[in-house]
């Protein structure tokens, strides 16, 4: 079961996407598997073929738990590695081995002669009680007890949260923690997208409806390209250090229509071209509101954007997503009066702002990463 | 133009929105205001919704156009006007 968010404890299998003997490669989908976020698909990280399946579909097991088994160069391996071994959650499946030593090798049980007796008269197979005398033995009340007609325990009442109200208990608990954990410092400057605008205007006059691009998708790439420049930006803070990440995966913060955000990545955000970027997001925010997103995609964000300029909003000082280690908000363009040569001019401002962790960056590396924003939404045409 | 295909054009437009924003009673919106507004769909969704506008009657819609199409009474004048213009 993969982690799929920094705070997710466990997630229930929902459906197998592959079977025993199916072959595999790394990056496809074998799984489906709900979570407080949704139904994700899960993706393999090792290319081999289905050996067994472990988990049964409803079955809810915690992360770091196997799934299944794929055989790899002729060896079987667990399909998922375990980061949180959580051994109080093994289900039988992966039951003591002790269980499959040969015959010959099980100690005798000691069985009373009443036992026997009483064992005979009410046809128990002795092989199938469990012993609760002396050293294990088994006695007459044992044999009685498996006698008795079995009445299937109750199952625990079925207790589902409405999804919205787990979403925002996972969203209540990764906020906590970067509040709690990351001592923030937040930034804020105004960047003129007229350069941009026009740009993209321009772009988008000549292009069909179908490869039309929405502003959002330059400033995606901006931050990538930024984060490159200022690579502290872009990474996680774990085991009380910061490890820098070799490549830029930019979250997305997606509301959903049913109440909640997600935070999927679009991944190497920094080697695609708009176009290719414009692709992957609309993909990324119409499978995030249809709730079928992938494992890789909640899990590998290096840094996160957050636009709400279409809500009205002027300035964003958001939370960081732990374990990152920045987040960079964008507000709404609005014209606005400005200073230009001397004279006062109007033009579409945006405020972008920067909520940078103080253990790894200061104001001054956060402002550098600000102005490199700034820089890379004046040359629009080279993004 | 007939009320007729007035009504069928309302009609595919209110299929899209409704494959867009499948929670919102289409049957709720008012036709005078803007859609963005009334029913929280950001730019994502209305890049969506002119696509869907595109595939479902045959059209281009320049990018220009797109302010025309902002509220549902505007959205279905701007589009009979397109298809009955050769």
């Amino acid at each position: 079961m993969p982690s799929l968010g920094a705070d997710m404890e466990s997630g229930t299998l929902v459906d197998w996407r592959v079977k025993p003997g199916d072959a595999v490669k790394r990056g496809d989908v074998v799984a489906l598997v709900e979570t407080e976020k949704g139904v994700i698909e899960v993706e393999i990280f090792e290319s081999g073929v289905i050996d067994s399946l472990i988990v049964q579909p409803g079955e809810k097991v915690p992360v770091g738990a196997p799934l299944a088994l794929v055989r790899s160069d002729g060896a079987a391996v667990e399909t998922q590695p375990a980061p949180k071994p959580a051994p109080e959650l093994t289900t039988e499946k992966e039951a003591p081995a002790a269980e499959t030593k040969p015959a010959a090798e099980m100690p005798r049980p000691r069985i009373s002669p009443l036992a026997r007796k009483r064992a005979q008269e009410l046809g128990v197979d002795l092989a199938s009680v469990a012993g609760t005398g002396e050293g294990g033995s088994v006695t007459s009340a044992d044999v009685e007890r498996a006698a008795a007609p079995r009445t299937p325990p109750k199952p625990p009442v079925a207790r589902k949260e409405e999804p919205y109200v787990a979403m925002r208990r996972v969203i209540a608990a990764a906020m906590a923690r970067s509040k709690r954990e990351i001592p923030h410092y937040y930034l804020a400057a105004t960047i003129d997208m007229r350069r941009s605008l026009d740009w993209l205007a321009t772009e988008n006059g000549r292009r069909p409806v179908t490869q039309r691009l929405l502003h959002s998708v330059l400033l995606i790439r901006a931050v990538a390209l930024a984060a490159r420049e200022v690579p502290e930006m872009n990474g996680f803070w774990t085991d009380g250090a910061f490890r820098p990440a070799e490549r830029v995966h930019v979250g997305v913060a997606i509301s959903l229509r049913q109440g909640g955000l997600v935070n999927p990545a679009i991944h190497d955000v920094d080697k695609k071209g708009l176009d290719e970027l414009m692709e992957n997001m609309l993909d990324l925010v119409n499978r995030a509101r249809a709730g079928h997103l992938r494992s890789s995609e909640i899990s590998d964000g290096t840094i996160t954007v957050t636009n709400l300029g279409e809500q009205g909003v002027e300035g964003v000082f958001g939370v960081i997503y732990p374990p990152q280690v920045a987040l960079i908000g964008f507000g709404k363009i609005t014209d606005r009066p400005v200073a230009i040569d001397g004279m006062l001019g109007i033009r579409p401002i945006l405020d972008a702002t920067v909520s940078g962790d103080h253990r790894v960056t200061d104001g001054h590396r956060g402002g550098r990463f600000l102005l490199a924003i700034n820089r890379l939404l004046q040359e629009p045409q080279k993004l | 133009m007939s009320d007729s295909s007035a009504a069928q054009t309302k009609e595919v437009v209110l299929r899209v929105l409704n494959g867009i924003a499948p929670e919102v009673d289409i049957n709720s919106i008012d036709p005078s205001r803007d859609l963005r507004d009334q029913m929280d769909i950001d730019s994502v969704d209305f890049l969506n919704f002119v696509i869907g506008l595109h595939k479902d009657f045959g059209i281009e819609i320049p990018d220009a156009d797109i302010p025309k199409l902002a509220t549902l009474n505007s959205c279905i004048d701007y589009l009979r006007f397109r298809i009955k213009a050769p």
